[in-house]
């Protein structure tokens, strides 16, 4: 291949097995959004069987879901959204070159992140205390059904396995400003941001479907 | 020269013919060799041979633990293992067979292997994930390892609740272990999903695909779509176990049958991540044979895309006795029909392409017509279980054991087999002793109709499965099958023994010993460590056995993508010109 070899120096990222940049981004691309059908479907499972037990006891989830805090849920809310915004904005300083901003975007998104869990940290702990645990550990009596607990199971299933992709989006953030710092990201490429960015997006539209879901049905 | 000139749209490409080099001094496995070179591998090669080696070790236990049960029925009631230690043998042969053997054989063993080589492609699109998946495998066995020396499972490979939350074994060892084991499967058919669409060739079009692509595209995207609900089911049962979160468990208000309908939604599409990959490797094998272009090409390419649609749609009818509305229960009657009209499709085209071919009766396509043979027996009786009236007399006998095994092991290991010894000499460069081979297929062809040939008949007359005790009218048809199945044993330590001659003695093979016109035998045996010298171009279609060789060998005449030809160079250059849009 005839680069000039100040190109050349940009090309360090690609790997042998692609002709170019444009194949190895498309390909990287292309593998998250599998990735994330195969997420929808995970989540489809636990979905369904919100939908079934929805459907045999709708007066059950009725009275559990006015246990939920819709306040702190519709903040969360907000603060999902807004880090979409700013992982967004980090991918758009990307490809302008712009690391600084690349690496304040990507901390701000971390900050929510954070925020995020912390809130979440607190309904679990408030609930925790009233005795409406995870499974045969429930031991609340304010609810008048005999299957509340299935309710919470549900609500702790889906509300930890979005929690625990919360924390791996955290993780993959922070190794995004490591590689940001480190200079590897440029506007030839900035495939880490553009894939993180697409797995952010669908961890705050899971969300978005949980809170109406599991808080807002009274 | 004149390599690039480009006009608006069409792109002319300048090609030579690079002819294979038959013993090649460096290829895969004599560089980058060593044990942590290995371990460390990005090569799919070296992966696909890692996941061979893993899937007969498991393939071997699944089969040793067999011959066990098949021992243990030889006469009623004990001989010389209990009823509980039964139960958890069958349940191991079950669960490593399936989800240590079965689903990774094709897809990642073989299909590791070849996948690249049929695009002309260096590597899969994400070689590190490959990699990955391959320990995420090793580590999904570990757990199952831990699981057997804990407690062990007697739950059967379908841990069905409530049993698999109150038995005293390890079932949560287990699940976790098939719940890692998952998401390798899930990483595999996203990696083939995406070398498939980027990275094929100039001139590999979708209409010149190899059909052994079209099945493993059509197995991954069953792996992507049903793989994760297995993985969210397994893990419900495993907080069921852990928590007690009582979604499927009926003393904590759960329903058993909301866990028989999450486990085959993804179980169901399971035997299809099994059985089309074979599929793939069937037409490959009965065109190379006949030395005929395959019949009906997009017919047998979309009948594998419509066998993995339709199966998603048929997992009820594992639940025609449990309880399904009777609505529910004709309607997924309806489309497991269905299923049959896509693989009749396939059987007919395969015939096709026999009439008239100059066939040649090796190993492989032995293998193959054993398949054609098997199958067709499996996929009736498949049929007649689908049947609701049928299927409630039939329903947990030996005809269903019958059934399965002539579908997964008639068919599928049977496949496998044949691409093993069609794609031997592409792996090692080594040529197998073909008499053994044949009179091994023999073998094993009549040890498998001693075997299940009985059981379908005893199940008819009302054997339960899963049973560790019968009455005395049905043990000469349980002896039988024994002996069946240690014919069928001995079949496979023969192969076991000229397969590790071959490696060690046999004789060198050539780069294309079956003169076949597919891609990957258009590079030398053993591979080169990046697969080709050049970058193929590809004109006609991978079955055109009527057109000249030299046509099928082609490739840019000029250093391109990191291949520099010292290989090609004194070949005679075809003046073939290609012009791509």
């Amino acid at each position: 291949m005839s680069q000039p070899t100040a190109l050349k120096e940009k090309l360090d990222h690609l790997q042998h097995h692609f002709i170019d940049s444009d194949q190895q981004f498309d390909a990287a691309k292309m593998g998250m959004w599998v990735f994330l059908v195969t997420e929808i479907l995970f989540f489809g499972g636990l979905f369904v069987a919100y939908i079934v037990y929805r459907s045999w006891y709708p007066e059950l989830y009725l009275l559990a879901s006015t246990e939920l805090d819709t306040f702190w849920g519709a903040v969360n809310t907000f603060v999902l959204i807004g880090s979409s915004l700013t992982v967004a904005m980090a991918i758009r300083s990307a490809q302008l070159d712009q690391i600084k901003g690349l690496i304040i975007n990507l901390y701000i998104t971390i900050g929510l992140a954070c925020v995020f869990m912390v809130i979440k940290y607190f309904e679990y702990a408030h609930k925790f205390e009233k005795g409406i645990l995870p499974g045969s550990y429930y031991s609340y009596e304010g609810i008048a059904h005999e299957k509340a607990n299935i309710f919470f199971s549900i609500y702790y299933m889906m509300t930890g396995l979005h929690g625990v992709h919360v924390l791996i989006g955290i993780g993959l953030m922070i190794w995004l400003v490591v590689k940001a710092k480190r200079k590897v990201l440029h506007s030839g490429y900035y495939t880490p941001v553009e894939i993180t960015g697409l797995y952010w997006h669908l961890v705050d539209v899971i969300w978005i479907f949980l809170f109406p879901l599991l808080y807002l049905i009274d | 020269m004149a390599t690039k000139e480009a006009t608006t749209s069409v792109k002319k490409l300048q090609v030579k013919r690079f002819k294979p080099d038959e013993n090649p001094e460096k290829h895969y496995l004599n560089q980058e060799t060593g044990i942590w070179a290995w371990m460390t591998t990005v090569d799919h090669k070296k992966i696909g041979l890692m996941y061979l080696a893993s899937i007969t070790f498991f393939f071997f236990i699944g089969g040793m633990l067999a011959l066990l049960l098949r021992t243990e029925l030889l006469s009623p009631a004990r001989s010389f293992m209990d009823a509980n230690v039964y139960n958890q043998v069958f349940t191991l042969h079950g669960a490593i067979m399936i989800f240590f053997f079965l689903i990774p054989s094709v897809p990642a063993a073989l299909g590791n292997f070849i996948l690249p080589l049929q695009l002309g492609a260096k590597d899969v699109a994400f070689p590190r994930l490959n990699l990955a998946s391959y320990y995420i495998y090793v580590i999904g066995a570990l757990f199952t390892i831990f699981a057997i020396f804990t407690g062990g499972v007697d739950t059967g490979w379908t841990f069905y609740t409530p049993y698999s939350v109150t038995t005293s074994g390890n079932v949560m060892a287990m699940t976790f272990g098939v719940f890692i084991l998952g998401f390798s499967s899930i990483l595999t058919g996203l990696n083939f999903i995406v070398t498939i669409h980027k990275l094929r060739s100039p001139g590999l079009s979708w209409n010149k695909l190899p059909l052994n692509l079209w099945g493993l595209y059509a197995t991954s995207l069953i792996q992507i779509l049903a793989t994760p609900v297995l993985a969210i089911t397994l893990l419900l049962l495993t907080m069921e176990r852990a928590l007690g979160i009582g979604i499927f468990d009926p003393n904590l208000g759960g329903d058993p049958v909301l866990y028989q309908h999450f486990f085959w939604f993804y179980s169901h599409p399971a035997v299809y991540i099994m059985i089309v990959p074979g599929f793939g490797i069937i037409s490959e094998v009965i065109s190379t044979f006949s030395r005929k272009v395959i019949f009906g090409y997009w017919a047998i390419a979309l009948s594998s895309l419509a066998i993995a649609f339709i199966g998603f749609l048929v997992w009820g009818h594992h639940m025609f006795t449990a309880g399904q509305s009777p609505l529910a229960n004709m309607v997924f009657s309806f489309l497991t029909f269905l299923v049959g009209i896509p693989t009749g499709i396939k059987i007919f085209n395969w015939l096709a392409t026999m009439y008239k071919g100059s066939i040649d009766l090796k190993t492989p396509m032995l293998y193959a017509m054993v398949f054609l043979f098997l199958f067709t027996i499996g996929g009736f009786t498949g049929i007649m279980l689908g049947a609701l009236s049928v299927d409630i007399h039939l329903h947990d006998t030996y005809y269903v054991v019958a059934h399965f095994h002539y579908v997964m092991m008639g068919g599928m290991v049977m496949a496998f087999l044949a691409g093993l010894h069609y794609w031997w000499p592409k792996m090692f460069g080594k040529m197998y002793n073909e008499f053994l081979g044949r009179i091994t297929c023999g073998i094993i062809f009549v040890g498998f109709n001693m075997t299940f040939l009985p059981q379908f008949v005893m199940g008819a007359q009302g054997m339960p499965r899963r049973y560790f005790n019968y009455i005395d009218q049905f043990q000469p048809f349980h002896q039988l099958s024994t002996i069946g199945a240690y014919v069928m044993g001995v079949g496979f330590f023969i192969m076991a023994g000229y397969l590790l001659h071959s490696l060690l003695k046999g004789k060198s093979s050539g780069s294309n010993p079956w003169g076949s016109r597919s891609l990957e035998w258009q590079t030398p045996s053993p591979v080169p460590l990046h697969n080709f010298e050049y970058t193929p171009v590809i004109i006609n279609g991978p079955y055109d056995y009527h057109k000249p060789m030299s046509e099928f060998q082609l490739g840019i005449a000029t250093p391109h993508n990191g291949h520099d030809h010292h290989a090609g160079e004194q070949t005679n250059v075809s003046e073939t010109e290609k012009e791509q849009a």
